[in-house]
């Protein structure tokens, strides 16, 4: 009958242990439907690193490879590729815009990277996004420059700040080149891609640093090959080598058969790769830490539950007496265990729906800080499928160990009867 | 609904194995060489040749520490059931009847009041009485019938028992004297007016001049509704208030095994 009745009262009689159980599994609940939803955002955040592209193209090497050194600016690539080759390729009829990328100096730890106006016209990260400035403007000349937002806040730079570039990927470089400093010109917002650790220049003057350098120097021995070849050739607006490009393409149906177009091109061995596609694969290499994650909040999970049982279980020997006397009014056995699993599933409910309401509250005030912070854009509140899922099973799991003090008590009732030895 | 068809109602409740006991008028309980043991390969505790009480009738049962009271009420109760003979409440075998259908059985048909503490602590004084109504439709249906509805009926006894007063019914149930829970606790008991009524010690905590007056308001509503008392206690003082005294010592053929004597069954 309306035994559940009876296990709302009971609960309510012994508030502060219920409110302290629930307190524990509401926290283990927000922390696990937290991580999953950050590991979701994550995973989400990496996989849309860039976005909008549909091909990644650069020398002959591993799409991983490729990925890494053209978007994450991790290593280093083996080999450019001729401007020839990415003119030709990007006058394809299929492709709608493309975007050259040339990689190889650094600042202070800080890659540098060399491209063209296109870079800010055509890049998207995230669903879609395009890059913004927080302050200044874009490069207009050779000696300007636009900063990603970590490195200008760890660097502390301002607009108008000079910048001195050096040969080389390390915190330690070759050799800096001193003669041209650039001018601070744009600050760009947080994104919460490699691009936020990236410096942006001119193409031209990636190329202008290193032509003039050569002219000096004779130190550049490692760049021999590569700055005769530019120093051959009149300088006009064109560099003679870039690392990779981004396509855009018109539809993206074309992207497989240009990929097919691009790995069999005849001038120059290149390897173009979707982005999509080799984010996925590579996050599913290193996604083995965000399992570990959920894994330990899932154990926090677990243990708010046992204190779920350990309450209950330590409530029993108090409560002989009153299971005796609900037994002399006619409560059968079945109802105590009832009563039981009833407490327990009303605790584990309400510790749920404090946790869930604890997370949706805390994604509304944490929203902007975590997207200023870290870039991960939380798309609004609410509760994924997998979330659901996760609810459904811990509210299980609250029933199910509701058993086991039930179970206890329906064994105490039929040998107790209704004389309570205590 | 006419008065007719409530009765008719009221029969068919009961079911027909009580028209029968009625019409005979008029053995509530039968008990024919009855033998238990609390273990298979113990001695019995309780060995009865022969025991009869009729309905309406208010039955002190007496007896020490140890002479096998409790075990006869957990037996009237069918919490346990007999190792030998036949026990009948209400014209049914309880050695026959499956543990469910003693519960149900329980729940309908019998009422109980305990030495001590009969009350949850998590419920008002008229939660509390009217909590048999919870566990069993019958008497929830006859409350309802005595009254207006359960709660109304619940004041209605705790009226007759002295216990209106609006300030005591609003108090947690923990904060009441012993005297004033035992009589929420009869209230309780006689709610939805069962067959049989136990009262395990209910007046040993109380003090004499309580005493009296609890168990006299305890015979008026018993008499009122014809309910059969089953009185238990070790105080032969109480004799004397009784139609009918049965000595435990008297009736049991078991011998007392030493370590039952030390257990104390209240």
């Amino acid at each position: 009958m309306s035994i559940y009745g009876l296990a709302i009262k009971s609960l309510l009689n012994r508030k502060h242990t219920v409110l302290l159980t629930v307190a524990v599994i509401s926290l283990s609940v927000t922390l696990l439907l937290g991580v999953e939803r950050i590991r979701h955002e994550a995973r989400n955040s990496f996989t849309s690193t860039i976005s909008g592209t549909d091909l990644i193209v650069g020398a002959r090497s591993g799409r991983i490879g490729l990925l890494l050194s053209s978007v994450f600016h991790i290593g280093s690539a083996e080999n450019s590729i001729s401007w020839e080759s990415f003119e030709a390729i990007s006058r394809n009829p299929q492709v709608r815009w493309a975007i050259p990328l040339s990689l190889g100096d650094s600042h202070r730890g800080y890659r540098v990277l060399g491209t063209n106006d296109d870079y800010f016209n055509h890049y998207l990260y995230g669903r879609g996004r395009s890059l913004q400035l927080t302050a200044g403007q874009r490069f207009a000349a050779d000696h300007e420059m636009v900063l990603g937002s970590e490195v200008a806040e760890k660097l502390g730079y301002k607009i108008g700040d000079h910048v001195v570039v050096s040969h080389g990927s390390g915190e330690f470089s070759f050799r800096d080149h001193d003669e041209n400093p650039f001018t601070v010109v744009g600050i760009l917002a947080p994104t919460g891609t490699p691009v936020d650790r990236t410096l942006i220049i001119d193409l031209a003057g990636i190329d202008k640093i290193h032509a003039d350098s050569t002219l000096e120097g004779s130190d550049h021995d490692a760049f021999d090959v590569f700055l005769k070849d530019a120093d051959n050739h009149e300088h006009g607006d064109e560099p003679e080598q870039i690392t990779a490009f981004l396509l855009g393409l018109k539809s993206r149906g074309a992207a497989l058969g240009l990929l097919r177009t691009i790995n069999t091109y005849d001038k120059e061995p290149l390897t173009a790769a979707m982005p999509g596609v080799t984010l996925q694969e590579l996050w599913e290499a290193i996604g083995v830490a965000e399992n570990a994650l959920l894994a330990v909040a899932g154990f926090v999970v677990v243990v708010g539950l046992f204190g779920l049982l350990v309450t209950l279980l330590t409530s029993i020997n108090e409560r002989r007496r009153e299971m005796a006397i609900l037994r002399s009014v006619g409560a059968r056995p079945h109802h105590l265990f009832g009563l039981m699993v009833g407490e327990a599933t009303l605790v584990t409910l309400s510790g749920v729906a404090v946790g869930v309401a604890l997370l949706q509250l805390s994604l509304l005030v944490g929203q902007s800080l975590i997207a200023s912070r870290f870039g991960l854009y939380i798309q609004g509140v609410g509760l994924s499928f997998n979330q659901l899922l996760l609810i459904l099973l811990i509210c299980g799991c609250g029933v199910l160990i509701g058993f086991i003090p039930g179970y206890r008590v329906y064994k105490y009732s039929l040998a107790d009867g209704m004389t309570v030895k205590l | 609904m006419s008065a007719f068809t409530q009765s008719n109602k009221i029969k068919s409740l009961l079911g027909p194995v009580y028209i029968d006991s009625v019409e005979a008028v008029e053995t509530i309980i039968n008990i024919t060489n009855l033998q238990f043991a609390w273990r298979r390969d113990a001695a019995p505790v309780l060995d009865i040749a022969q025991l009869n009480i009729s309905k309406g009738e208010q039955v002190l049962i007496e007896g020490p520490s140890g002479s096998g009271k409790s075990t006869l009420l957990n037996l009237l109760a069918g919490v346990a059931t007999p190792d030998h003979g036949k026990l009948t409440v209400l014209g049914q075998n309880l050695g026959e009847m499956s543990g469910a259908d003693r519960d149900r059985f329980r729940a309908d048909h019998v009422g109980f009041i305990f030495q001590l503490f009969n009350l949850i602590p998590y419920l008002s004084v008229v939660e509390n009485v009217t909590l048999p109504c919870r566990f069993s439709r019958l008497r929830r249906d006859k409350a309802i019938q005595n009254g207006f509805n359960v709660a109304a009926e619940a004041m209605r006894l705790l009226t007759h028992l002295d216990m209106n007063d609006p300030d005591l019914l609003g108090r947690p149930v923990n904060e009441l004297s012993v005297g004033q829970q035992q009589r929420v606790a009869a209230a309780r008991a006689l709610i939805g007016s069962p067959d049989l009524l136990i009262a395990d010690e209910p007046t040993s905590s109380l003090d004499a001049n309580l005493r009296e007056s609890f168990i006299q308001l305890l015979f008026d509503e018993c008499a009122s509704r014809g309910t059969t008392l089953i009185f238990v206690s070790h105080d032969p003082s109480l004799e004397k208030l009784f139609d009918r005294t049965l000595r435990l010592a008297d009736i049991n053929r078991a011998e007392k095994p030493a370590i039952h004597v030390l257990k104390g069954g209240k």
